[in-house]
């Protein structure tokens, strides 16, 4: 009974009332409390009583004081109760009607009858925990003032309070980090740890920040982010521009062709390279002239442009030679292979594979058999 | 503030007590996830909010634009986001279009794995939208095909394939495509496919099966039976030797000459 506190009655800006119940008796712990015949009303944020007679006559308790609350059947000649079990008082209280009380709990005595409906909303407002929720504005000064009465929580409470405390702190950190762009720049290190450390969290617990699997993709694109990108600015907008890029491409490039077979289209290339470089964007034909000077300047990379219109990038390895010494040993392995064969055998697409064995056919290492079947390639035994 | 509390009722009273607590520290648990999720979308909007604010100014400083950059890939956030502006409007100039094209790129990347390069323009939009944060420029359908027109200068492996009123977009071009390996393997069975058993065994868009059916009978590497009962079945020519022919014996063959 000691937690509450003299109120008027009054409530605050961003409070809003829920329920109110006429002929509601308090209890401290088992005992009746002088508060025998009053209003019981449930705001958002608090519990208040009012004296039916009196209205001056007020008290009120902080919904946070909460530890849980449950509901007591009535008997005979006993109303129903629900009781209410609190957190211990904080030190700098305001004054209350009970300097101290030997009891953890308080009950309500429903003698008019309502505690049905009471203690359905009491719950729902429970777990909104609207109060929570306090304007950044008023945020600071209570929590100052409070603070000798925080650090002495211990148990649960303290456990609780100490993560609440973290998360505003958390929150208020963020959103002054963001207030403008000198301010982050001041603090980015310490962003970058905090946003990391907040999505490996939700990642440990949930598997994944996002379902989203393009969101995924793109995260994982900027993930491979280049330090310093060749721009315009750095380097000029002649050739020495495209020559710097080239070799930055070709860097940057070497590792994901490999992990995709040596070629890559350069639409795909394109994106790849621009989401590494962040904001610092590519057009489409700084990179194709960047592309064309990767044998000019003997990089291991080629840009290869296909009948179709089709371009691409690949690995040098990728070249003539040992295509056609591969399409022809698969050809003799097997006796003969059409196009689609050697597709399967190799894992590459049709296109490609009729494009290695046209051109071994052409160096005369092997030769054709046309029919009905389809285009069918032998060893050139000739 | 102690109880003496002695006998049943006693025990009774700490063991739900106990109960009460645990329950307690599960919602505990869950506010956090909760509190965490929020802080994180909080993030997320003042990333989007800087990225289409301060682009210039963040480009400056090379290790501040790597931290932000940082930034970006944790938590998911396209810091892409130039608007239109007056010149991209009127000449397709600027960084618009080619932002753009990034994300369309990506977008069909993503999928790729599930539609193999096929996507209608409707669902590009919508993920590409879905993509961009809040604060960035809406796009129409009209800036998409603007944008993919762009990219052409990359050869012609991305392409916008009319069908019916609206477009299909093609990210994958035929030499990387690996589709038509996977249909012929899926005739081999039988020496031909139809449209209804690639969409059942494999799931993929009637569209999807379609292009590749077709591509197939261009190359001449299947043939079209459209008189067969249902639906047109694709034969194979390659597989007919290897299907039909070796149920014949040396014997039988002997008996069946003349």
């Amino acid at each position: 009974m000691d937690r509450f506190i003299w109120a008027n009655g009054l409530l605050e800006i961003n409070e809003t009332l829920v329920i109110q119940q006429r002929g509601v008796r308090l209890y401290d712990g088992d005992e009746k409390a002088k508060f025998d015949m009053g209003t019981l009303l449930l705001s958002t944020h608090r519990l208040l009583w009012r004296d039916a007679k009196n209205h001056e006559y007020c008290i009120a308790i902080p919904l946070s004081q909460i530890v849980f609350f449950e509901e007591q059947a009535a008997g005979i000649g006993k109303s129903a109760k629900i009781v209410v079990h609190l957190h211990p008082a904080s030190a700098n209280k305001e004054p209350g009607p009970y300097q101290s009380s030997p009891n953890n709990y308080i009950k309500l005595s429903f003698r008019e009858h309502g505690q049905i409906e009471f203690y359905r909303r009491l719950t729902e407002t429970m777990t909104q925990r609207r109060w929570e929720r306090v304007p950044a504005s008023q945020l600071i000064q209570p929590t100052n003032t409070s603070q000798a009465g925080r650090t002495r929580a211990v148990g649960i409470v303290g456990i609780e309070r100490k993560l609440e405390e973290k998360r505003k702190e958390t929150d208020k950190n963020i959103s002054e980090a963001f207030e403008d762009l000198s301010k982050l720049m001041e603090k980015a290190k310490e962003m970058v740890e905090l946003s990391k450390s907040i999505a490996n969290k939700i990642k440990d617990k949930q598997g994944d920040i996002t379902e989203d699997e393009t969101i995924r993709f793109k995260s994982y694109l900027l993930s491979m982010g280049i330090a310093n990108p060749v721009t315009r600015e750095t380097h000029g907008s002649g050739t020495h521009y495209h020559l710097q890029l080239a070799k930055q491409l070709a860097q940057i490039l070497q590792t994901p062709l490999e992990e995709r077979g040596g070629m890559m289209a350069l639409t795909e290339v394109y994106c790849l390279v621009n989401r590494a470089r962040g904001m610092e964007l590519l057009s489409p034909e700084d990179l194709v002239n960047a592309c064309k000077l990767f044998e000019n300047l003997k990089l291991p990379l080629r840009l290869r442009i296909f009948d179709s219109g089709v371009m691409v990038v690949q690995l040098q390895s990728h070249n003539e030679q040992e295509m056609i010494t591969s399409a022809v040993d698969n050809v003799s392995d097997k006796g003969s292979l059409t196009a689609e064969e050697l597709a399967k055998l190799l894992g590459i697409s049709v296109l490609l594979s009729k494009e290695r064995l046209l051109l071994a056919e052409k160096m005369g290492n092997l030769c054709r058999d046309d029919s009905v079947e389809g285009l069918r390639f032998y060893p050139n035994l000739f | 503030m102690h109880r003496r509390g002695v006998g049943a009722g006693a025990i009774a009273k700490k063991k739900l007590a106990e109960t009460k607590y645990k329950e307690r520290g599960n919602v505990l648990a869950e506010d956090q996830i909760a509190q965490m999720s929020k802080q994180l979308e909080t993030f997320k909007t003042h990333l989007e909010e800087f990225a289409s604010k301060h682009k210039q100014e963040i480009r400056k400083s090379a290790q501040f634009r790597v931290q932000f950059q940082d930034m970006c890939a944790t938590i998911g956030v396209d810091p892409l986001a130039s608007g239109k502006g007056f010149w991209s409007e009127m000449l397709g100039v600027g960084d618009f279009y080619y932002e753009l094209g990034v994300q369309i790129i990506e977008v069909c990347l993503a999928l790729k794995h599930r539609n193999g390069g096929l996507i209608t323009l409707e669902e590009l939009h919508q993920r590409v939208l879905k993509g961009r944060g809040k604060f960035a420029q809406d796009v129409s359908q009209d800036d998409l095909t603007r944008a993919i027109k762009k990219l052409k200068s990359l050869g012609n492996g991305f392409s916008m394939i009319p069908v019916g009123g609206t477009y299909l977009v093609q990210s994958v071009p035929a030499e990387l495509n690996m589709d038509h390996t996977v249909v012929l393997q899926l005739a081999e069975k039988k020496g031909f496919v139809t449209v209804s058993e690639i969409r059942s065994s494999l799931t993929w868009e009637t569209e999807r099966a379609k292009h590749v059916l077709e591509h197939l009978l261009k190359e001449g590497l299947a043939w079209l039976d459209t008189q067969a009962a249902g639906e047109p079945q694709y034969w194979l020519p390659a597989l007919f030797s290897e299907l039909y022919s070796r149920d014949v014996s040396p014997e039988e063959a002997s008996q069946l000459m003349p």
